[in-house]
């Protein structure tokens, strides 16, 4: 019986040939990101188990990330980022993108991707819930809490439970107008929003190779919205040529064999999947945009490591182009490299940053995550009141976005822009 | 402890994590002991008012021991302020008919609070405030006020890192870490 891409890529982390599903085993650890809302607490574990003056495992192997709560007056937010600079500075980590200086980039997911902290084959765990983003670039990735945290970052080893795997097969391309979102809320529309729990989601077929790295990693984001472990794809030209051109670091390429042995196989056809949303206030509330035109809305939001990528606003410009929204429009590049891009992106002679400001959108946000998560009460887009928001975020739970009153769905860029001209949740599909 | 008794609160389904801890007090560190006690009160500070309120205002510790919930209890965010706020607010142990992957592990590794799985839905069958006694090594739990017993399940691999005290005693015990 053969193993999947996510036994083999545990197995060998482990030094053993086989990984089981349900068996526990110690895996080394290749990288270990935190960011200001996990890294103090993490380091506090750290200090308290290994001792003030204990080193980290390795300084090269941590990546700080600080991009929650940068943009706002709040102190206590600032003495978090001053523990991650102190803690930096004292173990000689190497990889600390600071915000206030020019090494700062924004949120840390699409960070890992963009500084070629994702390579193939390789273990990474995250304070983070979406770390199983990284696991686009065929890789294991998961998010931990504090306390795994910081065992990590003193020995460099995790303790793993091998989780069976659910296949997903997207057969065909996806049509015109529907993108990667419409794809991973489709998927958990049908499993359900604990569909995938404890378990791997491996995303496979003619529909996901035809997709960008930024696309794949939208699905592999959601994956913990499921409930999954670790979401996960094949490596191809694609990834490799995506990560080549950030690192210079060998890896290893790992793939599912022929007769792996699944927990369960889901196909779709690409072109059965439409542009859909996922109605408050969870992830698994799925319809299809076309039939929630009665939505009215106060506020479109295109941001965050799912829907704030540079492809994420080509998809909004496009929609935007030549037209004026009706409601309050966010626009939060999720790195620094995306908000640079907003300028050098073109689509007929005119930068995405033109296209959204003659749309009428809100001037565009330093990159963070901003309202993606709610935060302190300065940050920006977050709501106040009974908001009704269509956003390219990943979560939409009771107060996710600030206020316990506001409903948001989630949607495509395609989907939330095109909702953004009607003010009712629209079909994108005349538009693009 | 083998012996948990105190009065229940009950929830519903799909309990997330940012109804266990809003996100403004994620500038909160659970490891500057000030800060653990202000998390613990703002536990279930997200709730849908709907809920009655889990704790009193201005006090930190809440008068419930054991919280009772339906499926997929702690969804959502890695975010460790969750048992961390729960544990702090005075809570030992957490019954659900599921749990999302990352909180009942942060459980297990903090030591926080005991998230036990049942196969009942005894979110239908207990009201908040009745008295309940739950007996670890028995993997029972009997409703005070019923006087009805039902069936937990065992901990299973998660129990050795419980009774050793946490994924450190645990790794010491191993030989993995010092
Ligand atoms: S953008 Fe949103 S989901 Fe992504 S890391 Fe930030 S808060 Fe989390």
């Amino acid at each position: 019986m053969g193993q999947t891409i996510t036994e083999k890529i545990l197995a060998n982390h482990a030094g053993i040939d086989k990984a089981t599903p349900g068996e526990n085993i110690w895996v080394d650890v290749d990288v270990l990101m935190t960011h200001d809302v996990c890294g103090p607490g993490t380091i506090g574990i750290f200090e308290r188990e290994f001792g003030k003056d204990a080193k980290v495992f390795d300084n090269e192997k941590i990546v700080l990330v600080p991009d929650h709560y940068i943009f706002t007056k709040d102190e206590l937010c600032h003495r978090n980022i001053d523990t991650l600079r102190a803690f930096a500075k004292k173990q000689n980590i190497k990889y600390f993108y600071e915000p206030g200086t020019d090494t700062y980039t924004g949120v840390c997911h699409v960070t890992l991707a963009q500084e070629g902290h994702n390579r193939p084959g390789e273990v990474l765990l995250g304070t983070d819930s979406h770390t199983c983003t990284s696991g686009a670039f065929g890789e294991f990735s998961s998010g931990i809490g504090n306390t795994d945290a910081g065992f990590v970052m003193g020995t460099g080893k995790a303790l793993l439970k091998v989780p069976p795997t659910m296949r997903f097969v997207i057969d065909g391309e996806i049509g015109e107008g529907v993108m990667a979102k419409d794809v991973i809320l489709r998927i958990i529309g049908e499993i359900g929003f604990d569909g995938a729990t404890y378990r791997a989601m491996e995303f496979v077929g003619s529909g996901i190779d035809a997709l960008s790295m930024e696309e794949r990693m939208t699905i592999c984001n959601m994956a913990i919205e499921a409930g999954g472990k670790n979401g996960i794809m094949n490596v191809d030209e694609k990834t490799r040529e995506y990560v080549r051109a950030r690192t210079d670091k060998p890896f290893q390429e790992f793939q599912s064999d022929a007769d792996a042995e699944y927990y369960s196989e889901l196909v779709i056809k690409g072109s059965d999947i439409v542009p859909c949303v996922a109605k408050p206030h969870s992830p698994g509330n799925y319809a299809p945009a076309a039939d929630c035109s009665d939505v009215k809305l106060d506020r479109a939001y295109i941001g965050s490591c799912t829907g704030g990528k540079i492809t994420d606003f080509i998809a909004g410009a496009k929609v935007l182009e030549n037209n004026k929204v009706s409601i309050d429009t966010f626009i939060v590049p999720a790195t620094v490299e995306v908000e640079q891009q907003l300028v050098t992106e073109k689509i007929n002679g005119k930068s995405l940053r033109q296209i959204f400001e003659d749309a009428g959108c809100q001037p565009i946000a330093p990159p963070s995550c901003a309202a993606c998560l709610g935060g302190p009460i300065d940050t920006f887009g977050r709501t106040h009141g009974e908001e009704v928001v269509v956003s390219t975020t990943n979560r939409n739970f009771v107060g996710r976005m600030g206020s316990k009153d506001s409903q948001v769905y989630l949607a495509s860029p395609y989907t939330t822009a095109a909702s953004a001209i009607t003010g009712v949740i629209t079909d994108p599909r005349k538009y693009v | 402890m083998s012996i948990i008794k105190g009065k229940v609160y009950v929830l519903k389904d799909d309990i997330d994590t940012d109804q266990i801890i809003p996100a403004n007090f994620l500038n909160l560190v659970p490891t500057i002991p000030e800060e653990y006690d202000e998390l613990g009160s703002h536990a279930l500070a997200g709730l849908p008012d709907s809920y009655q309120p889990f704790m009193k205002p201005g006090e930190n510790k809440a008068e419930y021991a054991i919280l009772i919930a339906g499926r997929n209890f702690g969804c959502g965010s890695s975010r460790e302020h969750a048992p961390v706020a729960l544990g702090a607010a005075g809570v030992d142990a957490v019954i659900a008919e599921s749990f999302a992957r990352i909180f009942f592990r942060n459980c297990v590794a903090t030591g926080e609070v005991y998230p036990l799985e049942v196969r009942d839905r005894l979110c239908d069958v207990f009201s908040t405030g009745d008295e309940a006694e739950i007996n670890i090594e028995e993997n029972t739990v009997v409703n005070k006020t019923t006087n009805k017993t039902y069936k937990t399940l065992p901990l299973g691999a998660a129990k050795d890192v419980v009774d050793a005290g946490g994924i450190f005693e645990y790794a010491r015990r191993a030989g993995l870490c010092s």
